[in-house]
């Protein structure tokens, strides 16, 4: 294996209405999706639904499944309550979460095409709060960040296709250690200390503070670094879904890639049982937040044994232990691209802080942030330091910290803007996302419902509906599905062609 | 480019403890700032007017 396997990211967005505080923000959000869905569908007549028949968020992936009443009521996904709820031509899933926007980019293969749906992902979000600003006359604004540095904390989880033959342990002792100290080059930086700020200063991390437990299935209380939510979304006997719910929100789409990037190879290296060393560290979550406490590089984690090492020093074990793994592989282009890449960074981060400026977003928040303390007599305190906090994740190209910095640093963007307008049209092709992004798009009046794993279509009220399972997110991409889409179909004819096709394949 | 070093500013110590501080806080004496003057302009033409009501009016609910 190699940094290539099925993944996606979602993103809950800060969504605000600045000239009018007092709106409700789940409203707000149903502005923002439903704003986009008239703009795509103009000619819908019913919304769109999700299929909730596959969801089940209270399956721990450790084998049992935990009583709803049990369970945080917040953590109840699976019931519907009239929310505008999407699924993009892009293949990505577009709805309301609770208070927040949410994107949860398409199933693609690898971490390249990862950060591309992402980057994608922010544009849709960008255009919709646009589109719902000129509708209801009221500005609404996107940030992708994830605390409102009040006590408030939502997430970026990323999702990693992993063997279910593979001992969970495995993944909760190798990924622990490497999740605690990723921060350093994939942290998005912070202003305010504790869930409340309650203290001034600067962290590497949006999400360091709101981590307080090992493992857990929890993802809005007591909050785990390692999240045993089970929920495959494909063949429970072959996949569980590794659900992190650790990271930040990156706008460097070079940080996005090399996350996922360097996130799937230790994950194929746990896999292939190819990690000889173990870093048990004494206490995780407290190690965390010292972590993002601290951007000199001084910080010690204590081992369970005693021993200490600095977040650099485990970052370039695993770095090391993956360049060995790749050497007897076949080799792979973009999994050079990573290595090389991840090898750079930690380099930098110890030699060439300055070289990150553009490319890390802690870095280039902090570089923002302390340019302004210099100039101004800033302490940390400042509310014009935390506004700079904030504005480094505005999603607008004009107003965002973030895309300003990009476009006056010397490295080359990530991704070309063609490339880009292409993902927020167009589905990856490698995964199942293509068939539900090309039937959303050809007969999106007829998708009534969606899930990842199903697609529910109805031609005229007075018809039955009829759900296709979609069961294996490798399947159904440009190729498999060619002469579904080489010419076009009566929105009838092409559920009953696409349904014999199905079945012509399992 | 030129770096410029300067203390960093006190942090403000004066607020409760809300479960972060029993950690070791390590904020940096000195702080190497590369030289973006020339980007600060730019900053400073599209940053939120009100900094203290645009930060006090970022509130959000939690979400996962």
């Amino acid at each position: 294996m190699s940094v290539h396997r099925i993944m996606g990211i979602e993103t809950e967005y800060g969504i605000s209405a600045p000239n009018n505080p007092g709106i409700n923000p789940t409203i707000l959000c149903a502005a923002v999706v439903n704003a986009y869905s008239d703009f795509i569908f103009p000619n819908r007549q019913k919304p769109m639904r999700w299929d909730y028949y596959v969801e089940s968020p209270f399956n721990d992936v450790r084998g049992y499944e935990i009583e709803r009443e049990l369970a945080d009521p917040e953590s109840w996904t699976d019931i519907d309550i009239g929310m505008p709820n999407l699924m993009l031509p892009n293949g990505a899933r577009f709805y309301v979460d609770h208070a927040h926007p949410e994107y949860s980019g398409p199933e693609v293969t690898n971490p390249a095409d990862a950060a591309l749906w992402d980057l994608a992902g922010d544009r849709i979000l960008n255009q919709a709060a646009q589109l719902a600003s000129e509708l209801t006359g009221t500005l609404i604004t996107i940030y992708k960040n994830n605390t409102d540095g009040k006590g408030a904390s939502y997430g970026t989880h990323e999702n990693y296709q992993v063997a279910r033959e593979t001992p969970f342990d495995d993944f909760v002792k190798h990924l622990t250690p490497f999740f605690v100290t990723r921060n350093i080059w994939a942290g998005s930086g912070r202003v305010g200390l504790g869930q409340e700020s309650r203290t001034s200063g600067f962290q590497i991390s949006q999400r360091a503070d709101f981590f307080e437990a090992r493992v857990g299935l929890e993802t809005t209380v007591n909050r785990p670094i390692i999240n045993t939510r089970d929920e495959p979304h494909a063949d429970p006997n072959k996949f569980r879904r590794l659900h992190v719910i650790v990271g930040d929100a990156n706008m460097s789409p070079t940080i996005t890639f090399l996350k996922m990037g360097a996130t799937a190879l230790v994950l194929s290296m746990i896999e292939d049982s190819a990690i000889d060393f173990e870093f048990n560290l004494a206490d995780p979550v407290l190690e965390m937040q010292a972590v993002s406490r601290d951007s000199v590089f001084e910080h010690h984690l204590q081992l369970a044994n005693g021993s200490e090492i600095s977040a650099i020093a485990i970052q370039q074990v695993y770095l090391t232990a993956a360049q060995q793994y790749m050497a007897n592989k076949p080799p792979d282009a973009m999994t050079e691209q990573v290595l090389d890449l991840w090898q750079k960074v930690l380099a930098a981060l110890k030699n060439d802080l300055e070289s990150l400026v553009g490319t890390v977003d802690w870095v280039t928040k902090k570089t923002v942030l302390d340019s302004y303390r210099l100039r101004d007599d800033l302490g940390w305190q400042d509310s014009k330091l935390k506004a700079i906090d904030l504005q480094y994740s505005d999603i607008r190209t004009e107003k965002g910290l973030a895309y300003l910095m990009q476009r006056n640093s010397k490295t080359p963007e990530f991704f070309a803007e063609p490339e880009i307008a292409h993902a927020i049209d167009n589905p990856p092709t490698d995964t199942r996302a293509y068939v539900r992004g090309k039937a959303v798009r050809n007969y999106g009046n007829s998708v009534v419902g969606a899930s990842w794993e199903s697609l529910i279509f109805q031609i005229s009220p007075d018809e039955p509906l009829k759900r296709v399972g979609l069961p294996d997110a490798r399947g159904y991409g440009a190729i498999e599905t060619q002469e579904l889409f080489a010419v076009p179909r009566e929105p009838a004819q092409f559920i009953s062609d696409f349904e014999r096709h199905l079945k012509k394949q399992h | 480019m030129t770096e410029q070093n300067f203390e960093s500013a006190k942090s403000n110590q004066n607020g409760a403890d809300d479960g972060a501080d029993s950690v070791i806080t390590s904020q940096p004496k000195h702080v190497n700032v590369p030289d973006i003057t020339g980007i600060l302009d730019q900053i400073d033409a599209v940053l939120e007017k009100n900094s203290e009501e645009f930060v006090s009016g970022f509130v959000q609910k939690g979400g996962q």
